[in-house]
């Protein structure tokens, strides 16, 4: 998928790049690079222009709330009443200085807000790949080898209701086994209350629980850390262990059928090490090129995870700020967000070409 | 390679063997596959089948409207448990669950069917302009397109809700915008598919032809470039139709769908069911989320089973004669292939691959 589309936009925008031969791979990371700028620019313009469609954010959030007079103070106050293009200007001026604007319901610099929450969702989206990376490639690779029998068959079940089932549904039925009728792990949050407390009051903390319980050299602390982060992972890494199941599977079938691995099984390697040893190595580098989409789908299902758990993370304040209609705060965290991906797909990219020479243009 | 089977195929729907209802292209996959891969298939279009029925037939199925709460006088008890008056049990808020199940599959249905129309028809206008002119336009609908196509797809949703509705709406008004706002995340996927089967078929030989013969450059993106472009719609289709399930679905429970007074919303049942779940009460959110499932599951099941017939390294071992290079490079969905779809592939493609990558 990215690595579908390097290609075209990097021609697109200088088609002398995409001549055979004509570019090492310090002018493809300089192209990719400069690229980041157009998709973020982009993004962010969009996202400024649907949530001006509405109006102006103070009578989104206030309006019935304040007396009209108060409300065309407040506007005023905030520039809002200038006209589209100089409030878009001083927009992006402010991005440019790392100013995301300041929220209307609670009035804290968007920044501060991305920065206290950024970290939970950045710990979520860890725990969660590695979820998918423990269970979608063994389970692709036996998916392969017992290709076209039922095991198979079952595994291509499972992955498709792994991406078939929203997050929120799956966490609402893990939540009901594991928590209600189980009662082995925690319902919601990141912690219980009183490890919470402790790692608030903790010097220099990171925000990355675990780390910081780590750091607290608090057993217990880790424990109930780890406990917490279980559900909320399960349920937002299976979304990913399914897409990686299917495509570890289809490539492994794919480098199967290669004349290499011809030349081994014809020498007698049983079709089980033939999977495990040499067909599944190559088979793994269109899923680092696929992981950059999944940043992209990760930050999309953070969203309704955190909300199922309370998990206090960036998604989970995205929710909250949509309840109250705070457009600022909204727009500054999809602004983000939007850099993030962009950022991401490039270092995947960069990744990609560095492991496979043939992705370079 | 491609380009001459593509060929052929034209010829033959000009001179050759009329069309008939087995070349339609679910029948035609249908006929083709074996074993496990016609299971898969079967099963999924049993399951949307069983969708869209329940879609079209909810006034006669659902024992109560979606917003009722009260029969003959008397309120519903609230949080009653599944069993006797209400077979599916009722929410807090009153309502009997399997209506909104039922009505849900409704709300469902419509939403999908506004979203994926309008965004094929946008998606394959833009693609087919783009591609065939070229030139700047192209440039700029590539690189706006590669944009939105990296963004999280109900991040963007939520915005362009927020822009359409303000984020709450009536029955219609609230289809409507998320039918919108799906339609905005997936134009990029249609375009992209034929704006590259443009470029690819627009240096074929036909097409050269039918310039000479002074056709219109209208006539020749209708008739010859369009016609050969569609192939691999059906494929993603399918796929896009499950994702926009999910995206409203994914919407309703962030608040953004539709009001539960206008119409009966399955992902803003489960919102309302996920704080029902710590009083171990189940009904209100398994339902709700097991039709989200089972309605994605099966046009899942369709997608994948044609995605797979499509292509040869894929289809049942007994079709297969070779195998060639890796099948996720040229992908647009998740591990599968639509670049290589219709089985127009063969082994000598290879080269050709790299370059897609």
């Amino acid at each position: 998928m990215t690595v579908v589309d390097a290609p075209e936009s990097v021609g697109a925008v200088t088609p002398a790049a995409t001549s055979r031969g004509g570019g090492g791979l310090g002018r493809y990371i300089v192209i990719r690079f400069l690229l980041i700028i157009p998709t973020v620019f982009i993004l962010v313009t969009l996202v400024f222009l649907l949530m001006r469609t509405t109006g102006d954010p103070i009578t989104a959030a206030q309006g019935g709330r304040l007396p009209p007079e108060q409300l065309a103070e407040r506007i005023h106050a905030a520039g809002y009443d200038r006209p589209l293009i100089v409030q878009y200007g001083s927009y992006l001026g402010g991005l440019l200085r790392g100013d995301f604007g300041t929220t209307i319901s609670d009035n804290r610099p968007v920044t501060e807000v991305l920065v206290t929450y950024g970290t939970a969702t950045l710990e979520l989206a860890v725990y969660a790949l590695i979820v998918a990376f423990v269970v979608g490639i063994p389970l692709g690779m036996l998916a392969a080898y017992l290709r076209d029998r039922f095991g198979d068959a079952l595994l291509r079940v499972f992955a498709i209701l792994c991406y078939a089932t929203p997050v929120f549904f799956a966490g609402l039925l893990l939540k009901l086994v594991f928590s209600i009728k189980l009662g082995l792990l925690p319902v919601s949050g990141r912690a219980s209350t009183g490890t919470e407390l402790d790692l608030q009051l903790m010097d220099g903390r990171t925000g990355i629980y675990l780390i910081d319980a780590i750091r607290l050299g608090d057993p217990a602390a880790v424990a109930d850390v780890l406990e917490h982060a279980v559900l909320p992972a399960v349920a937002l890494g299976l979304l990913t262990a399914g897409i990686f199941l299917r495509l570890v599977r289809t490539n492994v079938i794919g480098t199967l059928g290669t004349e290499y691995v011809d030349a081994a099984r014809s020498r007698g390697v049983s079709e089980y090490r033939l999977v495990r040893r040499h067909a599944y190595r190559p088979a793994l580098i269109p899923i680092i090129t696929v992981i950059g989409l999944q940043i992209a789908l990760l930050l999309g299902g953070a969203v309704l995870t955190e909300t199922t758990f309370e998990w206090k993370g960036l998604g989970f304040q995205l929710a909250q700020y949509l309840t109250a209609r705070d457009f600022v705060a909204v727009q500054g965290i999809v602004a983000l967000l939007a850099v993030i991906v962009a950022v991401t797909n490039f270092v995947v990219d960069i990744l990609a070409a560095l492991i496979d020479p043939r992705v370079r243009y | 390679m491609a380009a001459s089977t593509a060929t052929a195929v034209a010829g033959q729907a000009l001179h050759g063997r009329r069309r008939t209802w087995r070349d339609l292209p679910v029948v035609h996959q249908l006929r083709q596959s074996i074993g496990v891969q016609r299971g898969m298939l079967v099963s999924g279009l049993v399951l949307t089948g069983i969708f869209v029925l329940v879609a079209l037939l909810a006034p006669l199925i659902a024992p109560y409207r979606w917003a009722q709460r009260e029969a003959d006088g008397r309120p519903f008890d609230t949080l009653q448990p599944p069993g006797g008056d209400h077979l599916l049990g009722t929410t807090q808020g009153g309502y009997d669950v399997l209506s909104r199940v039922v009505w849900g599959a409704q709300t469902a249905a419509e939403t999908m069917v506004v979203a994926v129309v309008l965004s094929i028809f946008v998606g394959v206008a833009l693609g087919l302009v783009s591609g065939y002119l070229g030139g700047w336009l192209d440039r700029v609908l590539v690189v706006v397109g590669d944009a939105i196509y990296a963004f999280p797809t109900l991040l963007l949703a939520i915005v362009v809700s927020i822009a359409i509705s303000g984020g709450q709406s009536s029955k219609w008004g609230g289809v409507l915008a998320a039918a919108f706002s799906i339609t905005v995340v997936y134009i990029p996927q249609y375009f992209r598919v034929i704006r590259a089967e443009t470029v690819r078929i627009k240096a074929e030989a036909y097409v050269e032809s039918a310039k000479v013969v002074g056709a219109s450059t209208l006539r020749i993106m209708l008739r010859h470039v369009l016609r050969n472009a569609t192939r691999t719609l059906p494929l993603i289709f399918t796929l896009n139709a499950s994702e926009a399930l999910l995206t409203l679905a994914g919407l309703g429970f962030l608040g953004f769908g539709i009001e539960p007074t206008s119409a009966a919303e399955w992902g803003y049942d489960l919102q309302r069911a996920v704080s029902d779940v710590t009083g171990g009460i189940w009904w209100t959110g398994v339902f709700p989320g097991l039709a989200i499932v089972l309605a994605v599951l099966g046009v899942t099941l369709v997608g994948e089973s044609l995605n797979d017939l499509a292509d040869p390294r894929l289809r049942g071992r007994r079709a297969v004669s070779a195998a060639s290079g890796t099948v996720a490079a040229t992908s647009v969905v998740p591990g599968g292939t639509l670049d290589s779809a219709a089985g127009l592939e063969t082994p000598g493609q290879d080269a050709d691959e790299g370059r897609d990558r």
